[in-house]
């Protein structure tokens, strides 16, 4: 109440209109509090205590991790988690590193397309590459030999099927990172006639440290939480993530996937936190002042960077082109014509035909309501003037998601909404639970885009809006929503492509009412029928690509029309 | 262009209540049935049922043989399933131990062979048909890693074999638990662990899934996969050039059975499709892919079969394979889990 005194702004509007506002605005900020503790907080709760019982529910302390520790073919597995995932990182890193350098700090030709292509892994699901390394380096491989007669299955296949598809997020932060430099340090340096190595290790890498160290964090976590490459490429080396699966799924062992769970959950945690930390200490590199660095050609330089981009975009094209085509080859290897027999997915595992519209209709439904949810929330977080506590609780909770393993949110979703006690147990095993479990999943990104393009609009809106007598909502609508349509358009492609590619929350969570796609793919793989498990991801892909199309055409149209006050 | 949200808002909740609707609209006579029948089979054998029963649905959830006992089992306070069609034999008798099954008599199972129904009047579960293991062997990649046509199991443990073998995970796999069931059989108890030792050192990787192990073999992942026939007379009819061995020592089989989970509250079309179950149209359609079917007479020899499959099954001891499979996986997966595959 004191803050609502203090307020000047809600001071001006009278009174019987700043009551109703103000109970609108905190009901709101009530109701999406109460939603991130259904969807998040409560069933990572469920998880932990479910750890430390047995399985009639008796508290046991930590008898389960005793067990587990005991148990070497489950511990091993943290060893194995951690060892792809940090050899996975440093390729990622490396190669991201120079890819973005190529693209934002030379002057060589093509940047448009290799920025573009870079980005093709984000489009299909972690277990495409694991499919298509089999045709490439298995026993009947076109490129075995560069294996050298190691065998794909395992630990090289992790660790090269993981560097596929994180590739693109680690680029997309490097980039950022490296396009804002002064241009001015590169003049001292010269000045000073520092050598151009020098210059790299003194100025570029400096400059873009808190990019790299965001980066190094972001696929690690990718790496150790992700459980499509290891599942389908995997072989015997087991990882923590697969060990969750293997104990719920193959072992109905709910109480052990829940130690493995938290296993899982200590490094993504850590990483989380230690990233945040370390964020925190980035002071403004760019100072009003600042000259924003140019590249001059350079010859020899330009030319080794579109040739290293070009290996690297031909390799991602590869392995995408090749599952394109292992969908298509009649009996892999020994009649190689082509046709469409593997796209009938009724005669297989996985739900056929109706997977894909499940997968269609889920991740529509997310990407409507998630988008709707989260930026409805992220405005009342960003600009509500009331209840202060409650906001930074929501901002916290927010947070939360991008910390916590698909697969540990899926499972902690069974204990919590398979409780006959939950209220809630009717969205058990149905469409509703799939998109709840998802929208919580990939929450905290589109939460942190959507405050992003919400800080960008000066709080003044909301004080003249107030003033004259206009109720929040309405300034909702009329001016924060369309000022901020490039960014509510963005994380509704941003959720609707996750959704279709993911398989770890769900994995635990569909019913045969509610088969998706992404799951199918794994079954298929799973009995053998490679073939059709490649046909169904790449119909992942193309979905995924038509709605990247669709979406960069509208979001020119609409721009021009809502965006035109951008310029002068 | 102004978005209005309102208008954004009403379009959610009309997507939120048609999908309630859908939902109510589909509760009309559903069988939820669990099985580990192929999933290629299904759709036809629920069209067979339909074509007797059209107002029946028929709603499969399809695991690997092991799976689907353990989810059986996990669900014991709660089922979900109403009938098990197409389940191993040894899940089936331990499923019945744990008083997880509703004793039926379905009208016509006195034809059935009575081998293949519950002894116990009125029997808790049926039979359908025999699944028996295999080795498939990929010719041209055999050749190629200079590999002789293995003639037994105890062949498969010779060095030559070593990385070049690919067999299902016992857990997981009906497959896989039939193929160890009957080596602690034939060999005794020692001599099967023993023997099991041996072959883990030329194991390339366990599989989750039975049919896995030949479908790779069939592609040339791998030169041998230890599977069942049926799998391995379908992907030679596809064109995969596979010879089916028949181990001289003898081959283990497991039979595939039918029952009612009690707690069901569809029990009359549970019911019918019992009745359905052992007919002997429904035993002609098993024969598409099973040698040996519970309806005598009716068994046609199976298109690319091997010879001499049929007298090469072992007396199997149902009851031992049902008492002992608890501990007979757990010490499995003591000693040689580390190379399984996820799952």
């Amino acid at each position: 109440m004191t803050d609502a005194t203090l307020n000047p702004v809600s001071n001006r509007g009278p009174r019987a209109r700043f009551n109703l506002e103000a109970w609108v605005m905190r009901g709101g900020i009530a109701i999406a509090g109460l939603f991130l503790i259904v969807a998040v907080i409560l069933p990572l709760y469920a998880m932990l205590s479910k750890s430390f019982e047995d399985k009639d529910g008796a508290f046991i302390g930590l008898t389960n991790y005793v067990a587990y520790f005991d148990t070497p073919s489950l511990s091993y597995s943290i060893s194995n988690s951690l060892t792809v995932s940090i050899v996975a990182t440093i390729i990622v890193i490396t190669l991201a590193f120079a890819y973005a350098y190529a693209i934002t700090r030379t002057c060589m030709r093509f940047k448009g397309f290799f920025r573009l292509v870079a980005l093709v892994p984000i489009l299909a699901p972690s277990l495409l590459p694991g499919i298509s390394f089999i045709y490439m380096f298995g026993k009947k491989g076109f490129m075995r030999e560069l294996l050298m007669g190691e065998p794909i299955y395992g630990f090289i296949g992790i660790v090269l099927g993981s560097s596929f598809w994180t590739f693109p997020h680690a680029l997309l932060i490097m980039i950022t990172a490296l396009s804002l430099s002064d241009a001015r340090l590169y003049e001292a340096a010269e000045a000073l006639r520092a050598s151009k190595l020098r210059t790299f290790f003194t100025v570029t890498l400096p400059g873009a440290k808190y990019g790299v160290i965001s980066a190094i964090f972001v696929v690690f976590t990718l790496v150790i939480t992700d459980f499509g490459v290891p599942k389908v490429i995997g072989g015997q080396y087991s990882v923590l993530a697969t060990d969750i699966y293997k104990q719920v799924i193959g072992q109905q062992n709910f109480q052990m996937g829940a130690v493995v769970s938290v296993m899982l959950l200590i490094p993504a945690v850590l990483a989380f936190t230690v990233d945040r930390l370390v964020q925190r200490r980035q002071v403004a590199l760019l100072s009003a002042r600042a000259v924003p660095y140019a590249p001059k050609p350079s010859r020899g330089r330009d030319i080794g960077a579109l040739i290293f981009c070009s290996v690297m975009a031909g390799m991602l094209l590869l392995v995408l082109g090749v599952a394109a085509y292992a969908s298509l080859v009649k009996f892999w290897p020994y009649n190689l014509s082509l046709g469409f027999t593997h796209y009938n997915f009724e005669i297989m595992d996985g739900g056929g035909w109706g997977a894909w519209f499940n997968s269609m209709k889920m991740a529509g439904l997310t990407a409507l309501i998630g988008t709707t949810l989260v930026f409805t929330v992220a405005y009342l977080v960003e600009k509500g003037q009331d209840a202060r506590f409650g906001r930074v609780v929501i901002q916290a909770m927010a947070m939360v998601p991008l910390a916590v393993p698909g697969m540990v949110l899926g499972l902690a979703y069974i204990f919590f909404f398979n409780n006959p006690a939950n209220p809630l147990n009717g969205i058990y095993a149905t469409m509703a639970i799939l998109v709840l479990s998802t929208v919580a999943h990939f929450y905290t990104v589109a939460h942190l885009t959507a405050v992003t393009a919400l800080k960008q609009i000066d709080g003044e809106f909301e004080s003249v809006s107030s003033s004259l007598k206009v109720p929040f909502w309405t300034t909702f609508r009329r001016v924060t929503v369309p000022v901020c349509q490039p960014a509510i358009f963005s994380m509704a492609v941003y959720l609707f492509m996750n959704a279709m590619t993911t398989v770890s929350a769900v994995v635990f969570l569909y019913s045969p009412d509610t088969n998706l796609a992404s799951v199918a793919v794994m079954n298929m793989d799973d009995a053998g029928d490679i073939a059709p498990a490649a046909a169904m991801a790449m119909m992942i892909v193309y979905t995924n690509l038509t709605v990247v199309l669709i979406y960069g055409l509208l979001s020119r149209l609409v721009e021009k029309r809502t965006q035109a006050w951008r310029q002068r | 262009m102004k978005i209005d949200i309102t208008k954004y808002m009403t379009t959610v909740a009309t997507f939120a209540l048609a999908g309630g609707l859908a939902a109510n609209a589909a509760a009309a006579e559903t069988l939820t049935v669990y099985t580990a029948v192929e999933a290629e089979d299904l759709a036809k054998y629920a069209a067979a049922f339909n074509s007797h029963h059209p107002d029946i649905e028929i709603k499969w959830v399809r695991d690997s043989t092991g799976i689907v006992t353990a989810k059986l089992l996990a669900e014991k306070d709660n089922p979900q399933a109403d009938v098990v069609w197409g389940l191993a034999g040894t899940s089936l008798i331990l499923l019945k131990g744990e008083g997880m099954l509703e004793p039926y008599a379905p009208n016509g199972v006195k034809e059935l062979d009575p081998k293949f129904v519950d002894s116990e009047v009125p029997p808790s579960w049926v039979g359908m048909d025999a699944w028996v293991a295999s080795v498939c062997v990929n010719i041209p990649e055999a050749e190629a890693a200079g590999l002789p046509m293995p003639a037994s199991w105890k062949d498969l443990t010779k060095p030559v074999y070593k990385d070049q073998v690919i067999m299902p995970n016992p857990a997981s796999s009906g497959t896989g638990f039939l193929d160890v069931s009957s080596w602690l059989q034939m060999f005794g108890e020692e001599g099967g662990w023993a023997y099991m030792d041996g072959l883990h050192a030329n194991i390339a990787r366990y599989t989750h899934s039975g049919s896995k192990p030949c479908k790779l073999a069939a592609a040339g992942e791998i030169p041998i996969g230890i599977s069942f026939a049926f799998r391995g007379a379908k992907s030679k009819a596809a064109g995969a050039p596979l010879e089916i061995v028949v181990p001289s020592e003898g081959v283990g089989w497991d039979m595939e059975a039918a029952a009612i989970i009690k707690g069901t509250d569809a029990m009359d079309s549970a019911k019918k499709l019992m009745d359905f179950i052992v007919t002997k149209e429904a035993n002609e359609m098993y024969n598409a892919g099973y040698a040996v079917v519970a309806y005598p007479g009716v068994a046609k020899p199976v298109e690319h079969f091997p010879e001499g499959l049929v007298d090469a099954m072992i007396d199997n001891d149902f009851d031992f394979a049902a008492k002992n499979r608890k501990s007979i996986l757990a010490e499995w997966q003591k000693r040689y889990d580390s190379k399984s595959e996820a799952k």
